[in-house]
């Protein structure tokens, strides 16, 4: 049994991947042995992996590649990796940024995570939004020019529930053409249930890669089940979801080398499992939250420039997020470097953008930039926000 | 010098393990001895004849050449869909030969195209039938998807066109199906030269299958040598890590500059 398991395995939510999935493929990379390379890696294999950057390569490679591009030589090389990124993003994905905005219909949460303002037991107002309410908001996000909205949620799974979580899709479904959801994980059959009604995009973090990490900051909850949670992408795709969004939280374990590498193994595994489905990733650097929660390790801004750098280069059609966590500035600054989507505007609140009220924010954003007042940034810098990219039939 | 292919390296189709790397294909040969010969010098382990020219009451019949211990892989050469594929893979079978089928379909005779469709039909078929299943096909990286999710044992998409001796003409196509690909990839076709073939093992590819460029070649058993050594060099290239061509530096405006 894994160490992030839960002491009762239910045979409907195995502690373990299954064959062929890409959950299985992280499980059998050796991510502690690319990580020794970041360490190894000396000017010659930052040339190579620079120069065989967007090639089609195979899968040890491409993660050998992204060891390289991570390590102390690379650093030095920042602005190669910067200019060789930029390239790359360029001719995959033009002049383009995706908006999205998160719809957040409840902060309830039965699960105690340490580093999650919503986490059970943090003394905070909380409102799940009713149908009614939820529609309102879409309709708000759809003014303000939204047409891709992501809905999220804690996890509770009476309040929150397959019913509930299928009703507010069906029923947003009719005005927004591209709708994703960022909730507890479920099984491939309510997966399924979501995609008939209208949901095509599945966002899961796993948080935390690095096992021992994930164990020490899920405290209670189904969430501690780390195989069931690395699966969900899998079930999602095999349901028939068209997007899948993965990602880790930086901060939660100490050596965010480790977790950008876990992240790109999952996320490279994904696109050659299900090649259907077109994959992004995001690293949020985490934030204070209430709980009183500090994360354990800070990356610094040029680091988490070369993370980005190096899965860019690594994974070249990978789609890149990156959050109102981080600060105006920085979002501006690394729209060039490989960045696809971006969230503008956001309410990390329950009712956030129609109906305002006390209700606790996920976390508190930095980026406070309107919508409008982003992507005219965009379009300052040459870029065109692109606000529709999907209808469904 | 040894050019002996290392134990820790097979190739393993539908958990079969194989030393060579190196297919055969039998048609255009001068004689049944030179392709006994220059399956011998060929090293391989694996060869495709087409049910059509195979005649158990011949008296120097095609599968007399083939010596135990390399696999015969019968091919539906002539098929122009999947219903005439089916039936020769079926027919062999009822022949008592192994039931590892190259499928080809190729309803146009000028250029002997495969036809998409009509493979992956016949392919859908065949393993639900219980063959192994190695289908010769365009170098299209969806089909490739397609036809590994049907259950076949490999894809083989082709170099060129069969015959022509071009080389990897589709090798932008071919880099993609290597790099998607969770089966053996197989170049099979167009192949005319060794450094064809060593081009091929190089960029990944887990095999190749020759058969015109040896088996019209002035001296088969030569050539088939030839194709080994080939065939050995571009695969010893690809684990030992080909060295990158050098990106030429470009300068411009500081892309980190705001870091500052």
């Amino acid at each position: 049994m894994s160490v992030g398991a839960t002491a009762v395995e239910l045979t409907s939510r195995p502690a373990s991947a299954a064959p062929g999935t890409a959950a299985a493929d992280v499980n059998a990379t050796d991510i502690a042995g690319l990580r020794r390379l970041v360490d190894s890696a000396r000017p010659v294999d930052v040339d190579r992996a620079l120069a065989r950057a967007g090639r089609a390569l195979g899968r040890q490679q491409r993660l050998e590649d992204m060891a390289a591009l991570l390590s102390p030589p690379a650093s030095e090389r920042l602005e190669d990796l910067a200019a060789a990124a930029h390239a790359l993003t360029l001719r995959r994905f033009g002049r383009t940024v995706h908006l999205f905005a998160p719809l957040y219909l409840s902060n309830e949460c039965v699960s105690v995570c340490s580093y999650c303002g919503f986490s059970a037991g943090n003394e905070i107002a909380r409102r799940t939004l009713d149908v009614r309410e939820v529609e309102a908001e879409a309709r708000c996000l759809v003014d303000r020019g939204f047409r891709h909205v992501l809905l999220v949620a804690g996890e509770h799974a009476r309040i929150v529930s397959k019913d509930y979580l299928l009703r507010c899709v069906q029923a947003i479904a009719p005005v927004v053409p591209a709708l994703s959801v960022e909730v507890q994980v479920w099984d491939t059959e309510t997966y399924r249930r979501l995609v008939d009604a209208g949901c095509d995009g599945l966002v899961v973090y796993q948080e935390a890669y690095d096992r021992s990490t994930y164990a020490a900051v899920h405290l209670k909850g189904k969430k501690r089940n780390y195989e069931w949670r690395l699966a969900a992408p899998d079930r999602g795709a095999e349901a028939g979801m068209r997007r899948l969004g993965i990602g880790a939280l930086l901060g939660l374990h100490a050596d965010w080398r480790s977790e950008a590498l876990a992240v790109g193994a999952h996320a490279h595994a994904l696109m050659q499992r299900w090649w259907r489905a077109e994959v992004a990733v995001s690293l949020p650097r985490l934030r204070p939250a209430a709980g009183g929660y500090t994360p354990a390790v800070a990356v610094a801004d040029r680091d988490f420039v070369q993370l980005l750098c190096a899965l860019r280069l690594a994974l070249g059609d990978v789609g890149i997020a990156v959050s109102t966590r981080e600060p105006a500035w920085l979002r501006d600054g690394l729209v060039p470097l490989g960045v696809t989507l971006m969230s503008a505007g956001s309410h990390t609140e329950p009712g956030g953008y129609a109906e305002p009220s006390e209700a606790e924010p996920q976390f508190e954003i930095s980026d406070d930039r309107s919508p409008e007042e982003v992507a005219a940034a965009l379009r300052a810098r040459g870029y065109d926000p692109v606000w529709k990219d999907w209808q469904r039939s | 010098m040894d050019y002996e292919i290392e134990a820790g390296d097979p190739l393993v189709i539908a958990g079969r393990r194989f030393g060579s790397r190196l297919l055969l294909g039998t048609g255009k040969f001068p004689s049944n001895n030179a392709l006994s010969a220059t399956i011998a010098a060929s090293g391989c382990e694996i060869v495709t004849v087409a049910l059509r020219r195979v005649d158990p009451t011949a008296e120097h019949d095609i599968l007399d050449a083939i010596p135990d211990g390399v696999l015969l892989m019968t091919n539906t050469s002539g098929a122009v869909d999947a219903d005439e594929a089916v039936r020769l893979a079926r027919l062999a079978r009822a022949a008592g030969l192994p039931t590892w089928i190259k499928v080809e379909v190729t309803p146009d005779p000028r250029y002997l195209l495969p036809d998409p469709v009509e493979t992956l039909r016949a392919s859908e078929r065949l393993v639900a039938d219980g063959f192994t299943v190695l289908p010769y096909c365009p170098a299209d990286p969806v089909l490739c998807k397609h036809l590994a999710e049907a259950g076949c044992a490999t894809v083989m998409p082709l170099g060129s066109w069969i015959g022509s001796n071009q080389g990897l003409r589709t090798k932008a196509a071919l880099e993609i199906i290597v790099e998607q690909a969770d089966i053996p990839v197989i170049v099979d076709a167009g192949l005319g030269a060794p450094s064809h073939a060593a081009e091929a093992l190089e960029m990944g590819a887990d095999a190749v299958l020759v058969n015109t460029a040896i088996g019209t070649a002035a001296d088969p058993p030569a050539m088939g040598r030839a194709f080994r050594m080939g065939v050995e060099a571009g695969r010893a290239a690809y684990l030992a890590g080909l060295a990158a061509s050098r990106r030429d530096a470009s300068a411009s405006s500081p892309l980190t500059g705001f870091l500052a």
